[in-house]
This record gives structure tokens, sequence and C-alpha cells, in this order.
């Protein structure tokens, strides 16, 4: 499975992360193409069903990425993800399915290096792990 | 009846000079509050210092994350307009009605149309030290400050036109083209000398260099040898001509261009305007007005009287100097622009010319020869030396074996005449075998007047030339045959100066000898022969020249023009060229029937002077070498053999090491290949400096403070020691966007640094580097600093070296605990007196007291200067400039008590021109923007009549209602110019989308958000009756409401956009891998429109505004918030439950040394409020509930009388104060010489200390505060003891005073006191918090027992009477009105503002401001800054007829919903509302901030978030391709 791609499908804040991930581009920063960032509000507004729904679909990996514990733009919103995802990847791994494709992380807006790294060490994650088994499901 | 007039002539515009964060704070709030604002900064981007900083304290929030959306609303803010490197000149006029005289630097990059793409960036060889990240890295003349910068446009450093290229009559621009050498950098050096000179390597050879006259490193040591460089590049161009061709090659193709787009070829290929010019004359002059004219896409025909075209280029320099190869291929070029070249043809009438073409050049030269006017000249073996330079260089050779000949003359020519003789001599002798010839050169003056240039000279005396000084013939002598045979000469010697400076030659009489000579060849002159130049064309007063206008070089007859020699005289190749320029740009405009150009405007000159020239050498800019490009010549025996060229080629490592020699004058080279490079033709070289005059009404000064030197005390090492680094170095080291990426290493060596040793105070609290004040950020961030580099390297072992730590801000002290216990911060009270190397490690030694007073010595990896702040010179001068006063470091003078307002220097207060932030005392962020918010109030209340009278607003076309047509999606996909087209195949992604579901239009674009291309969009939209737009470009961040407004103007609504972001998170980042960069954009696309299909139009929610606002708490901050409301124009209800206004404030009777009396103040608020015909005034009243929200509020208030009355109102001022601690230790309320501050202040203001005098006071500081009970400074107690320690010192100087303190905390200009209090004898004892001391009554005599520190030494101090500093602490009752207003209380009970640092004032709920002690302690000034703060918030939204919320609220469907109540609780903004008995959940759509949160939280999915439904985000989701799926 070496010219496996990984296909990942990251839910950024529009406060910290997605513009961490600007900053990624205006500085040039080279990393894998393997993510497709859907931006949204806060990463408290990420619905576990974001997660759950790709994962089913044969996506390889989530990240949602938000701001630091702190630094939240709605107060408490990166709080309310880092307590759902705790759950959700419990969740994930009573059904059999491998938790650690389902990655958080803190990027703030100033961090376009470790947006980057984040994405490739996803990918590298990934990659080694191999396509996500629902993939083989759905392949009849 | 008379009317009077209305009087009424303030302005509603506001100047904020400095968008720094309280720069920007103001604007906002100004723009918010109905006025016109114009926000002001001398740098090119605003942001200011907290642009700069990493995180910050005592939040560690990242600094960009928080100040980022600020800069955003700053730039789209309708009211706010930036000015960016721009600097206030001066203002005039009066309060409401100024006239500020602005200066806005040239930016050289049109701010507007910057996409901030940094393509410019890229091709800029210029390299400069980056100042915002402190010097620590390199960046380019062509820079953007910072990453995020707001404008999102980069900016040309210049500091104007280099002296080479102003000396330059072709305006060569040498230093672009010597820059581009240093990068080696060979075809692009090219194109620049191309874009000025048509004739490189012709200029690089035979070039009278005024450039090198002019070049600044000739006062260095020696000019740079631009000629020879420019001879360099253009031979390398010649051998090189694929990289000439890629140079020159443009970036985009234009869509129809299948041939090969070399920039010469695609002139030829040029439209043709039809438009005819003959130009007579193939010289230099006329050969450039033909290339000029033929890229305009003239049809242009070069007539030449010779059989050989380059005019004097050609036939008058000869071959050794200028092979005509070289010179034919610089021709050649001209002609394959498609320049029609007619050789043989001779004109006999210009002007008849005309009747054939619009236009007509005349660039004859001068040809022909001035005769010496003596007899014999006619003789055959006479000649002119032109004539004879012609004939030699058309191949006809005169015999000159073996004859003596005289060349008379001193110029270059007659160099090149006696050199070309003497080798056309010589060859025939080598053919032959005969003698070679005799060449002598007579001159009437001698060598030192001689104008020939001093390397011809050289080398025709190296060639053998023979020279006869003072010799001036008088008759050619003729033998029997007619033929000359001699030369009769006389002598002369130098009497005065003639008009030209030198030595006029007069004849010595009765000195005629003869000289032998078979050849005379004179050079004595040349003019033009204007045989075809008819006598309607207007002679030069001379006759000799063809007179021209000297803007357009157009003759007195119109339409004729002319240059060159024809025009000047004998000149050089530049001066033609420099020439034909100028008359191709009038010719163009001439036949165009464009106006006619007028003088070219003068560039300011970057000369450099010695000063510059030392800081140069200073700062090692220089480099050192002499010169780096050795002269090579052909041998000097060999070369008179032949006709090769005499000047020897500079070598590539010549030519690179001399390029690095230039001093670089200009900072950019205006090489222009920004200019190539930008795509969007952003950049203009031409740009001047512009005056623009305001109409403002007030003026806000916000400059900000600059960080002191490094070395301001060298015996801390910084610029000796490479790892003494400044804290703002360190700060960027630290800086996820700094130089190194946020890995904290050595600037030595790059290794991790374990021990870092900080140090306070370097340049604060020190009157001998006249720094006698606090610079009150310090202690905080170096703890900041110190554990941000532990997160970066758990291994930095932080020690942080003071002398008080200075934590007195609101959680300050609970930060430093942290940092203390549990990062192991190391916190030693000592101050360094020394910081040396150890020799070969880096590594550095700390010399510092211990506390037992003895000198000890410690090694660091790394040392960090916490240095002070100051303002800098700019803004001094600024101040003076407006006749504003400055304290004695520099700040500028406050009014005591009156924040905001600032003093003139005549002690009167200046109306109109308010002051925020740390220009008036060094401050941290929170309390700069309150100021700044504070200034804003007065500014607003200065000018509250004119409020709304320049405000913008926005008109939309009425919407169309798209709800019952199916999406028709288009979609727009930009190239960004090269920035996605370069890696993304835009054309395939067009193709691939097409076929879309819905997508009912797409195209590309080369930039979808220029001006132009948003009229086209608005057209499409309307022509394919789209309603839903798609953009595939750049971030939603920056680029989202343009785009949305682009729809909204051709009636959509907003929020049917989505966008793409295929640059910054695509083409960007996969530059590597096209293929792959362009699958992901196919894939971005097709999400964007999967989202697009659902997105349904989003209204603007809108709720009333009732414009009362109500106040709670009437002490001085909720009647200072009170008036200022009032002030502004709004109705107040203040509510104070005491009998008596006042608060604290009554309390307060001793005022700081020189400061305002707060009794006096007390009774001014209380009356002024009293009488506010707009001030309702409730005392001994309460507010017992409160319902509502934003907008329209209901409280009920309980009166004195205990009735109830119900008020509406907007907003709610919660102004609640606090209360002194009680003390429970010390034998308070046991013994009743223990007494408070509070209480001392009332006696002292009694008289009571005065009537019965008292030996010794010992004041005891922070009780109940820094302790378990009460973890926070209270922030006032030390000053306040220091007062009223001074105050007692005045009324009884032999009373004793003694501080028992554990630091001493008067930050900012409160240092003085400090230091007065010691100077009169005031005794500081410090404690340690373990040690506290004891009171005890003893045999009636109070004492105090304390350990003092550092020595540890316990002493007994007899009181008469012991002072407790106490604390502050929160109102008991907080939680109530907490719960009342549904608004948090902080870990202290004091009330919880939104955001520590940026919203101070604001709760995160809108409409609820705080101010005062309930906030935090504070001081009266600080209270009132506060209460003016908060004021103009609560106006900004009182003056509003309607509140829009943003629309992308939460929704409820009311069928789903089952009132379960998880969304309220999810709500952090009290916007989720269930009422009791309610059948569903409620949204107030003016409090939801659109987060998310309850909609995650709803079991059931009835709670939907607008504009991110979660249909939609499933959309996405599909969208997304998987491989193998």
């Amino acid at each position: 499975m070496n010219d496996f791609e990984p296909k990942i499908v990251a839910f950024l804040c529009n406060w910290c992360t997605y513009t961490g991930a600007d900053l990624a581009g205006t500085s040039r920063i080279q990393y894998p193409p393997n993510a497709r960032i859907v931006r949204l509000m806060c990463s408290g507004s990420v619905d576990p069903t974001y997660v759950l729904k790709p994962l089913l679909d044969g996506v390889d990996g989530v990240l949602i990425g938000g701001c630091h514990p702190g630094d939240c733009h709605y107060q408490s919103g990166n709080y309310k993800a880092r307590r759902r995802v705790i759950a959700l990847k419990e969740i994930i791994k009573n059904t059999g399915f491998d938790e650690d494709r389902v990655w958080l992380r803190w990027i703030s807006a100033s961090e376009g290096q470790r947006f980057a790294e984040t994405v490739t060490e996803m990918t590298e994650s990934l990659r080694k792990k191999g396509p996500s088994p629902m993939r083989r499901k759905w392949a009849v | 009846m008379l009317t009077e007039p209305s009087g009424n002539s303030n302005v509603g515009a506001v100047l904020v000079v400095g968008a720094g964060i309280g720069g920007i704070q103001a604007a906002l709030d100004l723009g918010d509050a109905g006025f016109k604002v114009y926000l002001l900064d001398k740098s090119p981007a605003i942001g200011g210092t907290m642009a700069q900083l990493d995180k910050t304290f005592p939040t560690n929030d990242c600094s960009m994350c928080i100040l980022s959306p600020k800069l955003v609303e700053c730039g789209r803010h309708l009211n706010v307009e930036v000015m960016t490197y721009a600097e206030l000149e001066s203002v005039e006029g009066k309060p409401g009605n100024f006239t500020a005289r602005v200066r806005q630097k040239p930016r050289y990059v049109n701010v507007d149309e910057c996409t901030g793409c940094g393509d410019c960036a890229a091709v800029c060889p210029i390299i400069r030290s980056d100042q915002f990240n402190a010097d620590m890295s390199e960046r380019r003349a062509a820079y953007k400050l910072y990453p995020q910068a707001i404008p999102n446009a980069y900016v040309i450093e210049k500091r104007g036109v280099a002296p080479c290229r102003d000396a330059c009559p072709a305006g060569q621009r040498a230093q672009g083209y010597i820059a581009l050498i240093r990068e080696r950098r060979f075809a692009d050096a090219y194109r620049t000398i191309k874009e000025d000179n048509p004739f490189p390597a012709v200029c690089g050879r035979v070039c009278n260099h005024v450039c090198e006259t002019a070049c600044s490193r000739g006062k260095v040591d020696e000019p740079v040898s631009i000629m020879r460089l420019k001879r360099f590049v253009a031979d390398w161009a010649f051998e090189h001509p694929e990289e000439v061709a890629e140079a020159f090659r443009p970036k985009i193709e234009a869509d129809n261009a299948d041939a090969d787009s070399d920039r010469l070829r695609s002139a030829a290929s040029a439209e043709s305007t039809g438009k005819k010019i003959a130009i007579v004359g193939s010289g230099p002059a006329g050969l450039t007005v033909a290339q000029d004219l033929r890229f305009k896409g003239h049809d242009v025909t070069v007539l030449e009287a010779l059989p050989v075209a380059g005019g004097m280029m050609r036939v008058g320099i000869p071959e050794y100097r200028l092979p005509a190869e070289i010179l034919q291929r610089e021709i050649d070029e001209i002609i394959n622009l498609g320049v029609e070249l007619k050789l043989n043809t001779r004109v006999d009438d210009v002007v008849a010319l005309k009747e054939e073409y619009d236009a007509v050049f005349v660039g004859i030269g001068a040809h022909d020869d001035v005769r010496p006017p003596v007899p014999g000249v006619e003789l055959p073996q006479m000649l002119s030396a032109n004539d004879f330079l012609r004939e030699v260089n058309i191949g006809y050779y005169p015999d000159l074996m073996g004859k003596k000949v005289i060349v008379l003359g001193g110029g270059d020519v007659a160099m090149d005449a006696a050199c070309t003789a003497l080798r056309i001599g010589t060859m025939q002798a080598d053919e032959r075998g005969g003698e070679a010839p005799e060449v002598r050169v007579a001159y009437r003056r001698t060598d030192t007047e001689m104008p020939a240039q001093e390397t011809e000279y050289r080398q025709a005396r190296e060639d053998g030339v023979l020279f006869d000084w003072l010799v001036s013939p008088v008759e050619v002598e003729a033998d029997e045959e007619g033929n000359v045979c001699g030369l009769t000469c006389c002598r002369m010697e130098l009497g005065e100066p003639d008009p030209s400076g030198r030595r006029r030659p007069v004849p010595i009489e009765g000195s005629e000898f003869i000289m032998e000579a078979d050849v005379v060849v004179s050079a004595i002159g040349a003019r033009p022969n204007l045989a075809c130049v008819p006598e309607s064309v207007s002679r030069t007063p001379n006759g000799r020249q063809i007179a021209v206008d000297e803007n357009t070089m157009m003759t007195s007859v119109e339409g004729i023009f002319a240059g060159g020699d024809t025009v000047t005289g004998m000149a050089f190749v530049v001066d033609a060229i420099g020439a034909g320029h100028k008359a191709a740009r009038a010719i163009d405009a001439y036949v165009q029937g464009a106006p006619m150009p007028g003088p070219e405007p003068k560039l300011p000159v970057a000369e450099l002077t010695e000063e510059d020239i030392a800081a140069r050498r200073e700062a090692g800019e220089i480099v050192e070498v002499t010169r780096a490009c050795t002269l090579v010549e052909a041998d000097v025996g060999e070369r008179v053999h032949s006709l090769c060229e005499v000047s020897g080629a500079v070598s590539e490592e010549e030519a690179v090491a001399e390029a690095q020699r230039c001093l670089q004058c200009g900072i950019c080279s205006e090489c222009n290949q920004c200019v190539y490079a930008c795509q969007k033709h952003c950049i203009d070289h031409n740009m001047r400096e512009e005056i623009v005059e305001l109409n403002v009404g007030a003026v806000l000064l916000v400059p900000g403070l600059e960080t002191m030197p490094g070395d301001i005390r060298p015996e801390l090492g910084y610029g000796r020691c490479a790892n003494v680094v400044t804290s703002i170095e360190f700060e960027r080291m630290l800086s996820a966007s700094g130089p190194w990426g946020g890995v904290v290493q050595r600037p030595s060596d790059g290794k991790h640094p374990r021990k870092v040793a900080f140090i306070q105070c370097v340049g604060s609290r020190d009157i001998t580097c006249n720094q006698g004040y606090c610079s009150s950020v310090c202690c905080m961030y170096a703890t900041k600093e110190a554990i941000i580099a532990k997160e970066h390297d758990a291994n930095i072992e932080p020690s942080i070296f003071y002398m008080d730590v200075r934590s007195f801000g609101k959680g300050f002290e609970r930060y430093i605990d942290r940092a203390e216990q549990e990062q192991g911060v190391r916190y030693v009270r000592s101050m360094v007196s020394r910081v040396t190397e150890v020799p070969g490690t880096g590594n550095l030694r700390l010399q510092h007291a211990t506390p037992d007073g003895n000198n000890v010595e410690e090694e660091f990896d790394l040392v960090v200067l916490s240095i002070g702040l100051r303002p800098s010179q700019d803004t001094r001068e600024l101040a003076e400039r407006l006749d504003v006063a400055l304290n004695e470091y520099g700040f500028v003078k406050g009014a005591d008590l009156r924040p905001a307002q600032v003093m003139r220097p005549d002690g009167s207060v200046a109306d109109g021109i308010f002051v925020a932030g740390s220009f008036s005392e060094p401050k941290d962020i929170p309390e700069t923007v309150i100021e700044a918010s504070c200034a804003a109030a007065r500014a607003s209340a200065l000018l509250s009549d004119a409020r709304g009278s320049l405000a913008r607003e926005q008109v939309w076309p009425e919407e169309r209602d798209v709800s019952q047509e199916p999406p028709r999606v288009g979609v727009f996909v930009c190239h960004c110019g090269i920035n996605i087209g370069s890696v993304v195949d835009v054309p395939e992604v067009i193709d691939f989308t097409a076929d879309l579901p819905d997508v009912a239009y797409a195209e590309q674009n080369l930039y979808t958000c220029s001006q132009d291309t948003q009229e086209h969009i608005r057209e499409v939209i309307l022509e394919h009756d789209l309603n839903r737009v798609v953009v595939a470009s750049c971030t939603p961040r920056t680029h989202e409401p343009l785009f949305q407004d682009t729809i909204r103007s051709a009636g959509l609504n907003p929020h049917l956009f989505q966008m793409a972001n295929i640059r910054e998170q695509d083409s960007w980042v996969h530059r590597q891998d096209p293929d792959v960069a362009t699958g992901k954009a196919k894939e971005l696309v097709t999400m964007a429109v999967a989202k697009a299909r659902q997105l349904c139009p989003l209204a603007q929610g809108v709720s009333a505004v009732n414009h009362r606002a109500l106040v709670i708490g009437g002490g001085l901050a909720g009647m200072t918030a009170a008036l200022s409301i009032a002030e502004q124009g709004c109705d107040v209800t203040l509510v104070e439950r005491e009998e008596k206004l006042g608060g604290n404030l009554r309390y307060i009777h001793t005022p700081l040394p020189g400061g305002g009396d707060p009794q006096e103040l007390l009774q001014r608020r209380v009356e002024a409020v009293s009488v506010n015909p707009r001030i309702t005034v409730l005392t001994g009243a309460e507010v017992v509930d409160m319902s509502g929200y934003v907008g329209q509020y209901r409280a009920t208030i309980e009166l004195a009388d205990k009735q109830q009355e119900e008020i509406e109102h907007g907003v709610v001022v919660v102004a609640t104060g606090a209360q002194e601690i009680q003390p429970e230790e010390y034998l308070y309320g046991e013994d009743e010489r223990v007494i408070t501050q509070r209480e001392l202040e009332a006696r002292i203001a009694d008289g009571d200390l005065t009537k019965q005098p008292i030996k010794s006071v010992v004041m005891i500081q922070c009780v109940g505060s820094r302790d378990e009970e009460h973890p926070y400074c209270s922030r006032i107690c030390c000053t306040e003891a220091i007062k009223n320690a001074l105050a007692i010192k005045e009324r009884n100087p032999n009373t004793d005073v003694f501080i028992l303190y554990r630091d001493i905390r008067t930050f900012g200009f409160k240092e003085r006191y400090y230091r007065q209090a010691r100077e009169q004898g005031v005794v500081f004892l410090q404690w340690d918090k373990d040690e506290k001391p004891e009171v005890r009554s003893e045999d009636g005599q109070l004492r105090v027992d304390v350990v003092v520190q550092p020595e540890g030494e316990m002493f007994t101090l007899d009181a008469d009477m012991v002072v407790l500093s106490a604390g502050i602490e929160a109102n008991t009752d907080n939680e109530v009105v907490a719960q009342r207003l549904k608004v948090p209380l902080s870990e202290d009970s004091f009330f919880l503002e939104a955001h520590v640092k940026l919203r101070p004032l604001d709760f995160a709920a809108d409409g609820v401001y705080l101010c005062g002690l309930a906030h935090s302690p504070r001081f009266l000034d600080e209270t009132i800054a506060q209460a003016y703060g908060a004021a103009v918030h609560a106006v900004s939204l009182l003056t509003k007829d309607e509140l829009d919320s943003t629309s992308i609220v939460a929704t409820v469907d009311p069928l789903l919903c089952t009132a379960c109540g998880l969304c309220v609780d999810a709500c952090p903004y009290g916007a989720r509302v269930l009422e009791p008995d309610a059948p569903c959940a409620e949204v107030i759509e003016v409090l939801c901030q659109g987060c998310g949160a309850c909609i995650v939280a709803c079991p059931n999915k009835a709670s939907q978030q607008k504009g991110f439904g979660i249909g939609q985000v499933y959309q996405m989701i599909e969208a997304m391709s998987v491989a193998g799926s």
C-alpha cells in the first residue's frame, strides 16, 4: 500500500486554527495535500456526527482544530469540544474502530508551522495505519 | 424674529494618531459611535507593538489571535479610514474644527490594489534587516510588515533615487542592476539595464560614466566601477540568449500568445497604431526614439545617409574602443522590433518629410568638424578628425606608414584620432615592411586642462603617442607639390581663467616655430551639418544647433523633433539616449493627440552624507573592499598593431565582488523587478510624498512607546555578548512567526539554552540614565516570557533578577505565584551589576549581590534584559509641533484627575486634543484600551452635535427573492496572478466545475478581487440569473466581505455566497506538486458548490433600542459614567443605594503631591450630576430585579421610601465599587492607635496630626492583600502609604515614618513619590511573607517587631501610631448583583470582564458595561478613565435606533424542540432562553454570537446554526472524494 494517500477532513475554528492554516500558506510552509478543511465558527460547534459521518464514509482521519485552552473566542467552546471528543473517542473505541484516527489539536492563529506539522504528522500516522476499514466495507 | 445662528461648526470626524491597540480601540469606538475616523500610523501597517508580541499576560493568550480580528474590523469599518505610512505634521484651528496636515509617505505600491501575494518581495534584490523581528531576520526592500498586516499590502522601502541614477542622463538604474549582479541574476540585471538603455554594450565601453562621479562609494574609497559592470552584464547577456529571453518572458502568457513571448518579439508584433514616424539619422538618439516608439506600436522608419547605421557610435568611435560587431548586435535588436531602416538615404529637407509622416525626429549628430582658422587648412593632408575616423571605420585607410602625424586638440576625439592614426600606420608598416608613424598631439593648454578622459589619455601615452603642450597652430606649411610638410605653431602661456574655469591660453609673441608634419588632423570640435534643416526650424542662439523645447524636444516647427548632438553639440552616447527617451515620450503624445509632457518631476535624491556612511560603517554594512574588478587591457606593445579592443572584460567573480561594494544609497534600487513581477500592476516607483489635509473635530494621540536600546546599561553586555538579548528580541524568538519559528536558541551558536536569566529594570527606575520611572510592564512580561520559554522547552531554568515584583494588576499576583510555584521560575531579589562573557563558551557570567551583601557570580546560557519603555524621538517632536506639554521624561503631560486630557506648555488644558495609552505613562494593554475608550468618550462628547454627520451608510439594491428558484451557482476561480495559476491548473478546474450539479456558470479571472472584476461578477449574476456564488481564491477571512458586497450589489442576499480557499490552503502550500494541488482545488470547489446549493438567504435580525442608560452605583465611577453618557447626549438613571452620592471617594482626602484634591473632585461631580437635566439620580435606591436584554432592559428599583419603580433602558453600567478590607490582625480594633490608611487620611484632613505631633508612625503594607484569603494585590496601597507618609512629613518633618513592605509597587510615574519619600527620610523596611511583622502593646507602648530582609535581622520599632494599609475587596453582595444581571464574577468576586486584555469594560453579553472598583482595585484617575470608556461603549449602542445581530445566529425548530433546556446551559451569552412553561426554547438573536455550542448540545437537532447548517456540512463531507469508495 505504498501509494495509499490518506484522506483527512479537518474542522477548523474560524478564529485560531483556520487562521493558523492561512498563516502556513502566507509563510509558504509546505505540507501534504491530504486534508480538506471545513471552516466552522468554533471547535465547540463540531457535532459528533461531523466526526462519525466521514469515518463511516471511508475518510481515513478527522482533525479538529481549535483555540488553545483559555483562548476561545466564545469563552469556552474549545473546552466543550475537548470534553466531547474524549467521550466520542471512547465510543469509537468501543465499536472496535481505531480512535486514533480522530485528532483534536489546539493551534493558534500564529502557529502556521504547527498546523503544517500537525497535518504532516497525521498524514504519516494514517499512512502507517493504512486505509480506513470502512473503505473496504463500501467497496463492493 | 431674529434667529440665532446655530453655531454648530463641529466636524463629525476624528483623527487618531497611532494605530497600535490603543489607536485601534479608539478608532473602533468612535466609528461605532457615529464618527468618521482617520486612523493614522507611521508604519506601513496597523497593529503597533502588540503585533510583535508572542503572548499576553496574565492569560497567555496568543497576541496575534486576539489582535487580528480587531485589525480586520478596523480595515473593514465603514467609518474608519486607515492611513498607514503617514505622519501628522500640524493641527490648526479650534476644538471641534481642526485642519490636520498629514504627510503621506510614498509606499510605491497601490495599497488598494495590492493583494499581498508577495511576488514583488520574491524578486527584490535588496536585503534589509527585519525590524519587526527585532533585526534578527532579513526581509527585502519590498516587504509586508508582518503576515497578518492590515492593510494586507506590501510597501517598498526607498530613500529616493540613487545618486548614480540621478546623475545619468539616461536615468540608468545603476544601483538596480548592481544589486542584481550581486545576487548573480545577470539576465535580470540585463533587463533592468535595457529598461533605460538600448545600448548597454556600447555604454559599458565608451561612457563618460557621470554615475561613477556621483557614486557615494567614492566618499569611502573609490566609486563602484559601474560602467564596467554594465559591460559585464551586456557581454554575459550575449553569451546567454536563453536566460535573457526567460528573464524578459511575461509571467502570465496572454491567452492568444502562441508565439514566443520574448519582449522584443512581442513588441514587434504589437498592434500598430497606424502612426508613421520618420527618424533622420541612426545614431543613439534616433535609434532610442525608434525603439521607444516601436514599443508603443508606431510604424518607424529610420533614414540614414551613410551606408552603415549607428551614427557616431559607428563612425566616430574607433573599432579598438567599440568593436563594430558589438554595436551592430544592439542595433539589430532595435531593427528586429520591426523598425524600417533605410541606409544611404540622404534627406534634403526634414520638414518636407511631414507630408508623408505624422512626426519627424532629427538626430543627425554633429559630424562637421570645426576647422582651425589658419592658412593651409584646405591642403589635402590637412584632415578633420571626424572625417578621418569615419573613413577608417567604413574601411578606407589613408596611407600613414612612416608618416609624421600631428593631431590638434585635447579631447577624446583627439585621442581617438591619434591612436587610430598610430594603429593604421603601424598595421600598414607591418604589412608592407616599413616604419611605424610618429603621432603627436599638439594642444594649446597643458594636460591638466585637457578635456580627454583620463583613461584615453593614459592609453594614448602607453601606445606611444607624443604630446606637445601649450602650442597652437598658426599655419599649415605645404611643399612645392602642395602637400603638407609642416605646421607652424606658436607657444602659449596660461592666462586668466575663462568662463569654463580653465585658464585661457595666451600666445607668446614671437614664439613661432615649425613642427615637421606629413599629415595634420584637426580635432578641435564638431557641429551638426544643418543643410537638411530649413531655416524655418529655429537654431540655438549661437546658430550652430537646433533649438528645441526642453520638455518635449519639439523644434519651432510642429511635429518636428530633434535631439542628441544635433541639439547639444558633441556629447556622449548616454546624453543622446536620454534625449531620445524624452523625445519619444513627446512624439507618442503628439501623434496620439495626448497632452504634451511637462517637465519631469524631480524625485528626491538619496545621497549619503558622511554621517550616513559613518553610521553604516558602524553597523558593519559596508563591505570593505577597495576595488574588486581589476583593470585588464590589451598588451601595450601588441595592441597598436591591430584594431582589437583594448579594454578587457570583467570576470564574473570580480563583477559580483565589485557589486557588493555598492552602498545601496536609495535602499530600493528601482531595479524594476517588482514591476515586472507584479501582475496586478500595483507598483509605481514614481509615487511622491503628499500632504493631505483633513478636517476633523478632535485629535487623539495614541502613538505608543518604543523600547529602550539594549545598551542603555552597557555593563550588562548587550551588543558585546551575543547571547545577551533584549526582551523584545526574546519575544520574537518565542513567537511561532519569529526568526526561528519559535525555537528557543542562542543567537551565537543556535544551542538550546538551559539557564536563562532575566534582568529587570534595565532603563527603568534608574535615574543614572534619566529613566526615573517604572515602565510598569516588565515584571509581568519577564514572567510571561519565562513561562512561555519553559512551555517551548521544559529544560529551561529561568531566573528573574528584580528589585520589587510589581504584579499589581487584575490576576497578576496569581500569575506570579503560579510561575514561581508551578513553573519553577526562580525570583532573585538582587540587582545585577555586571555581565561578562565566559570566553569560548558564549555563556554569561552575572555578578550580583546576595542578601548578605556579598557579590557572587553565576553562569547562564542566555541573558534577557527587561528593557524599559520610552516615547520615541518622533513622538516627542510630534508633541512639540502640536504645542503639547511634555514631562521631564518626554511623556505627554496629562491633566490631573482628568484622564485623556492634555496640557499645553503654558499650563492650560489643550482642548480638542486627547491622549491615550502609554504616551501619558507606561501601561499595559488593558489600561491602554481603557484610556483609548476614555479619549474616545471625550471626543464623542465634544462633537456630540455632529455625531453621524460624516458617518457612512451603505445602500443596497432591493434583495431578490430566490426562494422559489432552483439553485443556479456561479463559480469564479481566481488565478491570483501566478499565485494560484502557476500551481493549480485553473482552466482544468473550470472545466471540471462546469459539470457539477446546479453550476450554471463558471469562469476564471486573473484577479477575482480586482475592482473591474467585481463589476463583471455583478453583470454575470444578472445576465445568467445566478442565485448562488462561489469564489475559489484566497481566504474568506479577508475577502469574503468584499464578495458578499458584490453579490449584494446584484440583488442577492450576501449569505448566498461561499468561498473555496485555494491559495493559502492549496497553491501556496503544495507548490511542488501541481497535479495534486489541482486535484485538491477541484475538491475544495466541489465542497464549496455542495454547500452553496444548500445556502439560504439569511436575514439580519434587528431589535429596537431604548436610549436610556442605567448606571448602578453612585461613586466616582458611576457618577463619571453617568455624566459622560449625558454629555454625549443620552439620558441616564443613576442608582445609588446609600443616601449620599460619592462612594469610597468620600473617604479619600490626601491628594498626591501636585495632584488634584479628591474632595474637590467629589464636590464637582456631585454637583454636576445633580444639575444635569439628562441624569435622574435615585439615592437610597437599589435595583432589585432586571429583565430583558440588550437594547430593551427593564429594571425594578426599590426607592428610599420602599416604593418600587420600573424603568426601561437600553444598557447597564455596573459601577458598584468595592470596599476596604476590615483588618483582623495587628491589634486593629483592640488598640485605638492602630488605624487604617483611610482613618489616617481623615485625621490628617482634620488637622489632628498637627495638633499633637507624634514621634513615630509605622505603616504596615499588604494587610489583607496578597495573603491566602485575598491572593491578589490591591494596587493602590503602596502609593497610598507613601502619599500619607509624605503628608505626615510635610506637616511634621521630625516624625519618624517607617513603611514595612513586601514589594513597593509604585509603578509608572508613582515611582517619583517613592523616591521623594526616601529623600525625605521615610524608612522602608522589607519583610518576607513568611515572617510577618508583629504589633504588640507593652506597658502602653506600641511596639512593632519586624524581621527585615534581605539581612534577616529583627528590629523592634516603637510606634505612636500603627497604620495598616488595608487592601480592597469585592462587595459582599456582588454575587446577588451578578445573578441579577447574568454576568460572571472572578475568583476574587470582582466582576469579570469579557476579555481581560481587549475588552476590559464590557461583559460577554452585549449592553452591560463595567467600571471602577467593581472591576478591580484602582486609582482615581484610572477609575475615571474606565468610567468614560464604559460610557462611550454604552453611547455607541444607545445612539443607534436599532441593533443588528450577527446573521449566523442559532435558530430553533419548534416542532423538534422538547424544551429540555440543554441549549440554555450551553450558551455563554444568555442568548438561549426557556421561559417557564414555554413549549420550546428560544434564541435572542441580538445576544447570540453564533458560536454553535447550543446546536451541538441539542439532542433533537432542533437547534441549527444559520450559515453553518448540519445539512450543509454533511453536503461538504459528501462532496469529498474518497478513493475506493
